[in-house]
């Protein structure tokens, strides 16, 4: 499409067609290998164990719900949800607040040691979970946490609170001032100013903050795995681990399991896609 | 400044400081510090002090030949990282950039397994790979062929590379089609009048235009392969089999959390940071350089 040139065009255009059939087949083998794992999983979680034994490409013989009887019965998935959702949604909530609350610190004051606070997180990126877990893990048993949501809400909520800070700074910097300056000088105070204008205004960076602060959260194994090991209080991720390692040979069941759990992201991306791709990459892409 | 008065600034400001201090930057010193010391147990009681023990943890770090596995895993991760996730996600990105149709549709395939998490993705690999039944010996054995254990000694590293990988070449392949979109058309309309083909637009045009996104790519990637945990624990908990397939993140947790050595699992954790530091200067001095030769 790009080329455009005089001489010999019919045999050009020719030449680009089969070009572009090639491309198009390349791109859709290519989708349909990050399609077909998910349809397979899906389509197995409707079968009886040993049919996905022998036959796990066929329709399901007698499409049966068995399985997720079975996981919502055996293993209580609605107590995991309900743990994840409260661990995710206060993660999300929590580091939207500090993150907005910083960055407009940070944007609109100027006070001695910002530059260090500003370099601290940007260090604190450079931090790896497993840097800083042992000690919180040390603080959490002390304080008598362990096998509480509150102790899987902490470090997440710290671990995604700098790439926020940074994202929402960026984002509050590239607001004008003078649209303040006008409220602030008809009498509305900072907090008025804050609550009623900057939030409002930052909702496209506010909504990248919590798409990536969920799915991080609703996502990770590593922290779930240290803080809550008491089996009747697991999140998704823990409980998902604990079924493959009771009833791994169960392949249905596992199956069903692993639809479970995927289906809220699903349902979500179906709907969000292009603020999740926009969410998730943010960083990478003004940074 | 706009606000004359200071105080409200401390509001703003001091609770997320406050917990970033308490859960990443003393976590992170005290890390540090505990290295030095025999944590015998992980909270401190009257009669089980932590004892002072040096560098003891760095030599013991230096001879231990599961680091020396888990390390080179790691490393070979990396290199992976770069050659597949960015090096296919750069092949899409340049194929998809070339069509008018479906883009949207492809992005939104590509980079569905990103949102997956892992531990669910770490399951849905394991019923392929099952050894009874599983997928992939279902096929073979279509075709009449034996069963093969697919996480046997030799093989387990690659079969956890390839959902590791794969999942993960949607993320950078957005984060590439981001940068080609930015990249003027009139550049390849010239080139095209000046006889440029299809090929040599991407080698003389898009290759040097996008250099800063691939720095920022395979910076990510890199420190991304540093972080690897949730997929290979759930395939092959504790490195299984015989701990060849441990990644340091891997190592980190089986090391603190199943074996109760805390000590040296902050050891660890600090050649993960230290790592992951030496490499992203090493991506930096890279590009630096290389900016300087032209």
């Amino acid at each position: 499409m790009r080329l455009i040139n005089g001489n010999g065009k019919d045999k050009k255009r020719k030449k680009h067609k089969i070009s572009t059939i090639v491309i198009y087949v390349i791109l859709t083998l290519w989708a349909l290998t990050t399609l077909f794992p998910f349809l397979w999983v899906i389509l197995n979680s409707f079968k009886e164990s040993s049919e996905v034994l022998t036959s796990s490409f066929s329709l399901p013989q007698n499409f049966s719900w068995n399985n997720y009887n079975n996981a919502f019965h055996r293993l209580n998935v609605l107590n995991a949800y309900k743990n994840s959702f409260l661990i995710s949604g206060s993660v999300t909530l929590g580091v939207m607040a500090l993150s907005a609350c910083m960055s407009f610190a940070l944007s609109r004051y100027r006070f001695k040691g910002k530059s260090v606070i500003h370099g601290l997180i940007v260090a604190s990126l450079m931090f790896p979970v497993f840097s800083t877990i042992i000690p919180v893990f040390r603080m959490i048993v002390a304080w008598g946490l362990l096998n509480k949501n509150i102790a899987v809400i902490l470090p997440q909520t710290a671990g995604n609170l700098s790439f926020a800070t940074i994202v929402m700074l960026g984002f509050m910097e590239s607001i004008p001032v003078e649209m303040e300056e006008a409220a602030y000088m008809e009498g509305a105070n900072v907090f008025q100013v804050f609550t009623r204008m900057i939030i409002p205004l930052c909702k496209p960076s506010l909504s990248t903050v919590a798409i990536f602060s969920f799915l991080w959260s609703y996502n990770d194994l590593f922290v779930q795995k240290i803080m809550i090991r008491d089996n009747t209080k697991f999140p998704v991720s823990t409980l998902l681990e604990e079924i493959s390692s009771q009833y791994g040979t169960d392949f249905g069941l596992m199956a069903a399991s692993v639809t479970i759990i995927m289906i809220p992201v699903i349902l979500v991306y179906i709907f969000l896609q292009k603020n999740i791709i926009r969410g998730l990459t943010a960083g990478a892409i003004k940074g | 400044m706009l606000y004359k008065r200071r105080w409200p600034l401390l509001i703003f400001l001091v609770p997320g400081l406050l917990f970033m201090f308490i859960f990443l930057y003393v976590p992170f010193i005290e890390n540090i510090k505990n290295s030095f010391y025999d944590m015998t147990a992980i909270v401190e009681m009257p009669g089980t002090k932590w004892k002072f023990i040096g560098l003891r943890n760095y030599r013991k770090l230096i001879t231990d030949p599961d680091v020396g596995t888990a390390l080179f895993n790691s490393l070979k991760m990396m290199v992976l990282t770069i050659l597949f996730e960015v090096g296919i996600a750069f092949i899409l990105a340049v194929l998809v950039s070339q069509v008018k149709k479906l883009q949207q549709l492809f992005r939104t395939l590509y980079f569905f397994p990103v949102v997956i998490s892992a531990t669910a993705l770490g399951l849905l690999f394991k019923l392929f790979y099952n050894y009874n039944g599983g997928m992939l010996n279902q096929i073979l054995e279509y075709f009449g062929k034996e069963p093969v254990n697919w996480l046997s000694t030799e093989l387990a590293f690659t079969m956890i590379c390839i959902p590791t990988l794969w999942s993960y070449i949607g993320f950078y392949f957005v984060i590439l089609l981001t940068g080609l979109s930015d990249i003027s058309d009139d550049l390849y309309e010239a080139a095209a009048i000046d006889g440029c083909n299809r090929f040599k637009q991407v080698f003389y045009i898009t290759l040097p235009m996008m250099k800063p996104v691939f720095f920022t790519s395979v910076t990510l990637a890199v420190t991304g392969a540093l972080k690897v945990f949730d997929l290979p624990w759930v395939m092959v908990p504790n490195g299984a089999p015989q701990g060849v397939t441990h990644f340091l993140g891997t190592y980190m947790y089986q090391t603190t959390f199943s074996l109760s050595n805390f000590d040296y699992g902050s050891t660890l954790a600090i050649l993960i940071v230290v790592l992951g530091i030496v490499v992203s200067r090493m991506m930096r001095f890279l590009t630096k350089d290389r900016k300087g030769g032209e």
